[in-house]
């Protein structure tokens, strides 16, 4: 019978190595009952680009703590859009400053989170507003 | 038939989606692979089994790097378990690729088991089919983490790498039945550690008490030391890639390959009639109540699960029986 499972992918964009929190939110994903591809480190937006598609999942979360964000969320958004894949939905997380949200939103990320969320709100982020494709 | 084309074409969306849509069960996606399965029979399946942390993914790798070298497109289904309790799964083989992940002769697919039990996915015979039809010359197929009886692998690949790692137990295990059986060729992963020279040993005895395969083949046991070691890994992987081809040409040199397309061939349809017979009967039972009425029956020990069965088949098969 017909049932949509959601697929995700954990990626961790650029030169930061620090994936404990990519780890953990992998973990709650799965327990969440969703499908997680997990990158590994240091990937490149247009290795998580392509794996996105290849994998044709419905939300990319990017995790970054080292700062670049401000180049590397855009940038996955950019290459998913030029590749016909605009429905993925793109969130991200790690040490954002407020400052940097306007930027992030205006260049297509959907949703930010930053230290001190939890776990729950994320998923019931996720199932609200990510659906199946 | 559009989609079908555009998949032929190389279109890696298009084809992630039919994967997607056959894993779900969307009913719009048999129309689609009907005309995919006229497009398949050339790529080389290759599948790739053993326990979990034997280092699979990285000779996965490792192959894809090779065929890539040889100037051939290679596809890649890598599975892992779904969880039980919550349906979610953590696909993390694609880690050890993703050095590929930009190559468009590449194209990597990760698939959750969702409750198949002999190693694979549900959807991996209509995937291969897929990656085929996409014009992949060569696909790699990743089993989960295995353990004994995993061994529906037999049925898609051409060819079976059975991936030990020393260590792993006494000579007992070497004698039981399933998986070790299975195997084409063997691979002694992470090769610089001790006990590999024991296992070796008793593999080769294993190997000397086994009847022989047919044509002749006799599996090779390939040493391959640390992936960390690029140098000592890469000789192993050279011996190995060159073992996989003589295992393709002896296949076709002593008219076997016939026999694994249709070992192949009838299992698809196996599956496909299975599908055909036992889900519109069950739909039927699961909308009417009656499955849970039946459930209720056997846990007051009321009936037995073969006499609802045999009624069950009386009333929806007339005429088999």
């Amino acid at each position: 019978m017909a049932q949509r499972r959601l697929r995700v992918m954990v990626a961790k964009p650029g030169l930061d190595g620090h994936d404990r929190g990519a780890r953990v939110l992998s973990r709650c994903f799965r327990d969440a009952g969703y499908e997680v591809i997990y990158t590994g480190c240091h990937q490149t937006p247009e290795q998580i680009a392509a794996a996105a598609i290849q994998e044709d999942v419905d939300m990319v979360g990017l995790s970054c703590l080292s700062g670049a964000h401000r180049y590397l969320f855009p940038a996955v958004k950019k290459l998913l859009v030029e590749k016909g894949a605009d429905d993925i939905v793109v969130v991200g997380g790690g040490i954002i400053p407020d400052q940097d949200f306007k930027l992030l939103y205006d260049a297509g990320i959907t949703a930010l989170f930053t230290p001190g969320t939890t776990l729950e709100s994320i998923v019931e982020w996720i199932n609200t507003n990510v659906k199946p494709r | 038939m559009e989609k079908a084309n555009k998949i032929k074409g190389g279109d890696v969306r298009e084809a992630s989606r039919l994967i997607r849509n056959l894993e779900d069960s969307i009913p719009e996606a048999k129309s689609t692979i009907k005309h995919i399965f006229h497009f398949t029979g050339h790529a080389q399946v290759i599948g790739i089994t053993g326990s979990p942390g034997a280092g699979k993914s990285t000779l996965v790798d490792g192959l894809i790097e090779w065929s890539r070298k040889k100037g051939k497109t290679v596809g890649v289904l890598a599975v892992d378990p779904t969880s039980p309790f919550t349906g979610g799964a953590i696909l993390g083989d694609r880690i050890r690729m993703q050095r590929h992940a930009e190559d468009p002769g590449v194209f990597v697919r990760s698939l959750a088991t969702r409750g198949s039990l002999g190693g694979l996915s549900k959807a991996v015979g209509d995937a291969i089919h897929i990656m085929d039809a996409m014009g992949k010359d060569v696909i790699l197929v990743e089993t989960v983490g295995t353990g004994q009886q995993e061994v529906e692998i037999i049925n898609h690949a051409h060819t079976v790498l059975v991936v030990l790692v020393p260590g792993m137990g006494d000579e007992i295990q070497a004698i039981k039945a399933g998986i070790m059986e299975i195997a084409d060729i063997f691979v002694i992963n992470k090769a610089d550690r001790e006990g590999t020279g024991k296992l070796q040993r008793e593999l080769m005895a294993m190997l000397d008490m086994s009847p022989i395969k047919p044509g002749g083949w006799r599996p090779p046991i390939i040493k391959i030391g640390n992936a960390f070691e690029p140098s000592e890994f890469e000789k192993g992987l050279d011996e190995l890639t060159t073992k996989v081809l003589d295992h393709l040409e002896h296949l076709v040199k002593s008219n076997l390959i016939g026999d694994r397309v249709r070992r192949k061939t009838t299992h698809e349809l196996n599956e496909a009639l299975r599908a055909a017979i036992l889900e519109p009967v069950l739909k039927v039972l699961v909308s009417t109540g009656e499955l849970d009425r039946m459930i209720d029956q056997l846990l007051k020990k009321e009936t037995d699960p073969y006499s609802i069965a045999e009624e069950v088949q009386k009333k929806y098969l007339q005429g088999c029986i």
